[in-house]
C-alpha cells in the first residue's frame, strides 16, 4: 500500500523557518514509522535527518511527534495510525537543530541535576547488598526509563518554562529515592522541592500517555511530591 | 579543526567503553567520544543476564563456568583469558550491584540467577542457574548504571562525535580524529592511550538483532591503519530473532522453560542435544533450526519455527524433563511469573507481531547477533598486532570490538556482558597506567588528512552515481545467503566477487546532503564503507578456514579439524582490497580439546 508521510523539515543552513514536505512511500501495514523514514532517506531524499539506533524501543533515540503524539518511530506501526497522511514532526520544547533532530543537551542536563546515581558511602559487604523482592519492586517501574524525552517534551509545564527539570528527571530521581540501598533521598528531595522541581507538575498526565515504556510517570511524581510533603518514604 | 588533549581517549560509550572510562578516569584525564548518547548504546538491548558462578541458588564454581566457556568456544577460546574472566566474574557482578544495579532478587534478598544456554553443572551436565539478571533488561540496567556512575565521577563526554581515524605516530597510538555531528567540525583528540570500544558489526547481514549503529567502526579504522582483525569468520547467529525483523528474543525465554517447536509440533532440539535440549549452545541451536527448515519442517511451510513459552507448554515439558526448583519441588510457571520475568519480550511480541506470547507461540528465525572476532588483544586490553602477540603501544580495545579471545568460535549467552565489564575495566586500568608514564609526541600537520580524504571522496560524487542504500541492501542479502549459518566454498567465492563489485560501486555514490549540520547521510555512507571492509575480511577469513567449528559451519568441510585448524586467524586488509591471512596458536591451559556434544 502507498502511504503519505508529511514531515516538518528544517535545514539550518538553508531555511529561515521549518516547512512541511510530503513523501509517498510504499509500505506494509506492519512497517514501523522508522521504516518509512529509512525508505525516504534511503531512496528519495538522503538529506532527511533523524536519530535512530536499536529500532525496537530500547535505545530511546527516535522519539518524535507522530500525528501529534510523542512516540518512538520504531515502536509505532503504520497499521496503528489509521488511514490518511502520517504527520511527523520534531519534539517540542527543545531547540530544533535539523528536521527531526532537536538539541538533547538541556534534557540531559536536567537528568544530571537530580543525582541520578546510587549514593551509599557505607563500606559494601563482600557479596551483594541484600534487598528483598518487595524492596526491589518498590522502584521497578522507574528503572525502565530509556531517556527518550517523550515525556518531558509532552509536558505543558516544560514547554512554558524549560528550566523545569521535567518528568524524566523526576522519574530517575524516584528510581533512587525509593531504592532501599540508597542514602541520598533527602538530598534529591531537597533538589526537587525547589521552584523548578516537582511542584511545576500539574498532573496533566501527558507524560504518562507519552511514555513508550508505559511507566506510571504521574504516579511516580506524585510519590515524590508526597515524600517531600510528609518527609517520609513510606 | 579543534585539538583536545587527554591522557586517555575512549571511543564508544557502551558497557566496555563506560567501564574503561570509569577506571581510566580514576587516574588519568579521560574523554569518552561516542557517536551516540551513552544511554543509546547497544549494550542496553542485552536482555537475559550476565554470567557469574555466584552459586546463589545451587552449587556452581568459576572453574565450571570456565570449562563451559571453553567448550562453548569449540576450543578456540584462549584458556588463560577465559579462566581469568570467569574468576573475575563473581567480583564483577558484586561490583555492579554495589554501583546500584537493580538485579532481580531471590526471596532472601540475594541476586537471582536463571539457567542459560551452554551453562552447566559440570558433574551432572544439566543446566545450572548462573545468569544474574534484572528481569529481561539486564543490559539496559548495566548501561544505565555505568552511565550514572560516570556522571557521578565527572567523566568527560563528547557525545554525537563520530570517530573517523586512529592516529599512529612512530608506531605508537597518539589519539583519534572525529567529526562532531552537530557542526560537521573535525576534532583531533590527542591522547597517549586510545581505547576502542565501538561494538560489533551485525549490520552486515540482512536479518540482524543489531542496532543501525553497529557498523564496526573501531575494527575498520584499525584495519585501515595496518592492524589485523582476529577470527572474523566467527559470527554468532542467535537462534531466536523475531521472524523477518530479527529483533532479539532472549535465550532467557528458554531458560524460563520455553521450547522450540517445528511445523509438525515436535520439540526438535531433543534430537540435536539430548541432554540440555533447547539450552544447547547458540551455534548448535541455530544450525538445528536451519536443518529443520531445510527439511521442510518450518511452520506452515514457511521459513520460521515457533518459540513456545505458554505456561501450559512450559509446564508440560518441565514435567517430562523432570525439572525441579532449587528446593527440589517440581518446576512449574504461572502467567504472573512470566509477565514479571519477561516483560519486554512480551511487549515486543505485542507491538511488532500483534501476538501475546502467554497465549500464542512466537515465530522466530536465527538472527545475526554477535562478533566473536575483532581487534586482537591480550587480557589487559592491549592490542596485539601479529602472531607473536607484539603489543602496539598505547592502543587498547575492549568489548565486542575486541577479540581477547574468550569466545573463540562461539560465545555463550551472558558472557558478552561479562566480557564488557571485566575487560573494559582492565583496558581502562592498563591504559591509564601507561598513559600517565608516557610523553605526548608531536602530531604531524596533516594528522586529519586521511579522515578528510575519506569524507571528501564520498562528498565529491554528488549528482550522479547510485544511492548507498542500494549497495547496503545487496551486501546484506549476499552475506545472509552465503556467509550465514551454513557456508560452502562456492557460495563464499560468489560473495567475495559480489563484495568486490560493491566496493567498486561504492566509489561512485550519489549523496543529496551537502551540508555540515547533522549530515547523517554522509556519515551513514562512511559507515557503509566500514561494513563493506568487514564483510570482505569476514568472507575471506571464512573461505580460508576449511573446517567446521562453532559458528563457522562449512557444508564442504563438516568436521572440526584440530590438527590443521586449532588456531586463530589474523587478517590484514591491504589498500588494494586484498586480504592477507596468517594464523596464531590457541592458548590451552587445562582443557584439552574434546568432542563437543550437548
Amino acid at each position: 500500500m502507498e502511504v503519505k508521510v508529511k514531515i516538518l523539515r528544517f535545514n539550518p543552513e538553508a531555511d529561515k523557518r521549518p516547512h512541511y514536505q510530503t513523501f509517498c512511500v510504499d509500505a506494509e501495514p506492519t512497517d514501523r514509522v522508522l521504516d518509512l523514514l529509512e525508505k525516504i532517506k534511503g531512496y528519495q531524499d538522503g538529506s532527511l535527518a533523524f536519530r535512530r539506533s536499536c529500532a525496537h524501543g530500547i535505545c530511546g533515540s527516535d522519539a518524535m511527534r507522530i500525528n501529534g503524539m510523542n512516540r518512538l518511530a520504531c515502536k509505532t506501526l503504520v497499521k496503528d495510525l489509521g488511514r490518511g497522511t502520517i504527520v511527523v514532526e520534531p519534539l517540542l520544547g527543545l531547540p530544533l537543530i535539523k528536521d527531526l533532530i532537536v538539541d538533547m543537551d538541556p534534557f540531559f542536563e536536567h537528568y544530571e541535576s537530580v543525582m541520578p546515581y546510587l549514593v551509599n558511602d557505607e563500606p559494601p559487604p563482600l557479596k551483594e547488598r541484600l534487598q528483598s523482592p518487595e524492596e526491589r519492586a518498590r522502584f521497578d517501574d522507574t528503572t525502565k526509563c530509556i531517556l527518550c524525552a517523550a515525556c518531558t517534551t509532552a509536558c505543558p509545564s516544560f514547554w512554558s518554562n524549560g528550566r523545569y527539570v521535567g518528568p524524566a528527571a523526576i522519574v530517575n530521581a524516584h528510581r533512587f529515592i525509593f531504592d532501599s540501598r540508597d542514602r541520598a533521598a533527602a538530598e534529591r528531595l531537597r533538589i526537587l522541592s525547589n521552584q523548578f522541581g516537582v511542584y511545576r507538575c500539574h498532573t496533566i498526565f501527558n507524560c504518562t500517555l507519552a511514555c513508550p515504556r508505559e511507566i506510571q510517570i504521574t504516579k511516580a511524581i506524585g510519590e515524590v511530591k508526597k515524600a517531600i510533603a510528609t518527609g517520609s518514604l513510606e | 579543526m579543534r585539538v583536545h588533549q587527554f591522557d586517555v581517549v575512549v571511543v564508544g560509550a557502551g558497557g566496555a567503553g563506560l567501564m574503561a572510562a570509569l577506571y581510566a578516569s580514576k587516574k588519568a584525564t579521560t574523554a569518552v567520544v561516542s557517536k551516540l548518547y551513552p544511554s543509546r548504546s547497544h549494550t542496553g538491548t542485552a536482555q537475559g543476564g550476565i554470567g557469574a558462578a555466584l552459586g546463589n541458588l545451587e552449587e556452581d564454581h568459576p572453574e565450571w563456568h570456565a570449562f563451559d566457556t571453553v567448550k562453548g568456544s569449540d576450543y578456540l577460546g584462549d584458556q588463560d583469558a577465559i579462566e581469568f574472566m570467569c574468576s573475575e566474574a563473581v567480583r564483577a557482578v558484586y561490583e555492579l550491584e554495589h554501583m546500584g544495579l537493580p538485579f532481580s532478587r531471590t526471596p532472601d534478598g540475594r541476586i537471582d540467577q536463571r539457567p542459560f544456554g551452554g551453562h552447566t553443572n559440570n558433574i551432572t551436565g544439566k543446566p545450572v542457574r548462573r545468569s544474574c539478571y534484572a528481569a529481561d533488561r539486564t543490559g539496559h540496567m548495566i548501561l544505565q548504571t555505568l552511565y550514572q556512575q560516570c556522571i557521578k565521577n565527572n567523566v568527560t563526554f563528547f557525545n554525537e562525535f563520530q570517530v573517523l581515524d586512529l592516529i599512529l605516530v612512530n608506531g605508537v597510538a597518539q589519539g583519534i580524529v572525529a567529526i562532531e555531528l552537530a557542526t560537521g567540525e573535525i576534532h583531533v583528540f590527542h591522547a597517549n592511550a586510545v581505547i576502542l570500544a565501538t561494538g560489533g558489526h551485525g549490520r552486515i547481514w540482512k536479518i540482524t538483532s543489531n542496532a543501525y549503529a553497529m557498523t564496526g567502526d573501531g575494527i575498520a579504522i584499525a584495519l585501515r591503519r595496518g592492524i589485523p582483525a582476529e577470527d572474523m569468520e566467527f559470527f554468532q547467529f542467535h537462534p531466536t530473532g523475531i521472524y523477518k525483523l530479527g529483533i532479539l528474543i532472549t535465550e532467557g525465554v528458554r531458560g524460563e522453560g520455553g521450547v522450540l517447536i517445528n511445523g509438525q509440533g515436535e520439540r526438535f532440539m531433543e534430537r540435536y542435544a539430548p541432554r540440555v535440549k533447547d539450552l544447547a549452545s547458540r551455534d548448535v541451536v541455530s544450525r538445528a533450526m536451519y536443518l529443520e527448515l531445510r527439511e521442510g519442517r518450518g511452520v506452515d511451510g514457511k521459513d520460521y519455527l515457533h518459540l513456545d513459552v505458554r505456561p501450559e507448554t512450559v509446564n508440560k515439558f518441565a514435567a517430562l524433563d523432570g525439572r525441579t526448583r532449587p528446593d527440589g519441588s517440581p518446576y512449574r510457571v504461572t502467567t504472573e511469573e512470566l509477565l514479571a520475568k519477561l516483560p519486554d519480550i512480551i511487549d515486543f511480541c505485542r507491538t511488532y507481531l500483534g501476538i501475546d506470547p502467554i497465549q500464542q507461540p512466537i515465530p522466530v528465525q536465527p538472527t545475526a547477533h554477535y562478533a566473536m572476532g575483532g581487534i586482537p588483544t591480550n587480557r589487559f586490553g592491549e592490542v596485539v598486532i601479529d602472531e607473536k602477540n607484539r603489543v602496539l603501544p598505547g592502543l587498547y580495545a575492549a568489548g565486542e570490538t575486541a577479540c581477547v579471545s574468550v569466545h573463540g568460535a562461539n560465545r555463550l549467552g551472558t558472557n558478552s556482558l561479562l566480557d564488557l565489564i571485566v575487560f573494559g575495566k582492565y583496558a581502562g586500568l592498563s591504559a591509564a597506567e601507561y598513559a600517565c608514564q608516557t610523553q605526548f609526541q608531536t602530531l604531524p600537520k596533516d594528522v586529519a588528512d586521511f579522515a578528510l580524504e575519506q569524507l571528501d571522496s564520498l562528498r565529491r560524487c554528488k549528482g550522479e552515481g547510485e544511492r548507498a542504500s542500494t549497495i547496503a541492501e545487496e551486501m546484506r542479502e549476499v552475506m545472509m545467503e552465503h556467509v550465514g549459518v551454513f557456508r560452502t566454498a562456492e557460495g563464499m567465492e560468489q560473495a567475495l566477487k559480489k563484495l568486490r563489485e560493491l566496493k567498486e560501486r561504492y566509489r561512485n555514490l550519489k549523496l543529496d546532503d551537502c551540508g555540515k549540520v547533522f549530515n547523517t547521510e554522509l556519515l551513514n555512507a562512511w559507515e557503509l564503507g566500514n561494513l563493506l571492509d568487514l564483510a570482505l575480511v569476514t568472507t575471506a577469513s571464512a573461505l580460508a578456514r576449511k573446517e567446521s567449528r562453532g559458528a563457522h559451519a562449512r557444508e564442504d568441510y563438516p568436521k572440526r579439524d584440530d590438527k590443521n585448524w586449532l588456531k586463530h586467524t589474523l587478517a590484514w586488509l591491504k589498500e588494494n582490497g586484498e586480504v592477507k591471512l596468517r594464523y596464531k596458536p590457541v592458548v590451552i591451559t587445562k582443557y584439552p580439546p574434546k568432542e563437543r556434544s550437548y
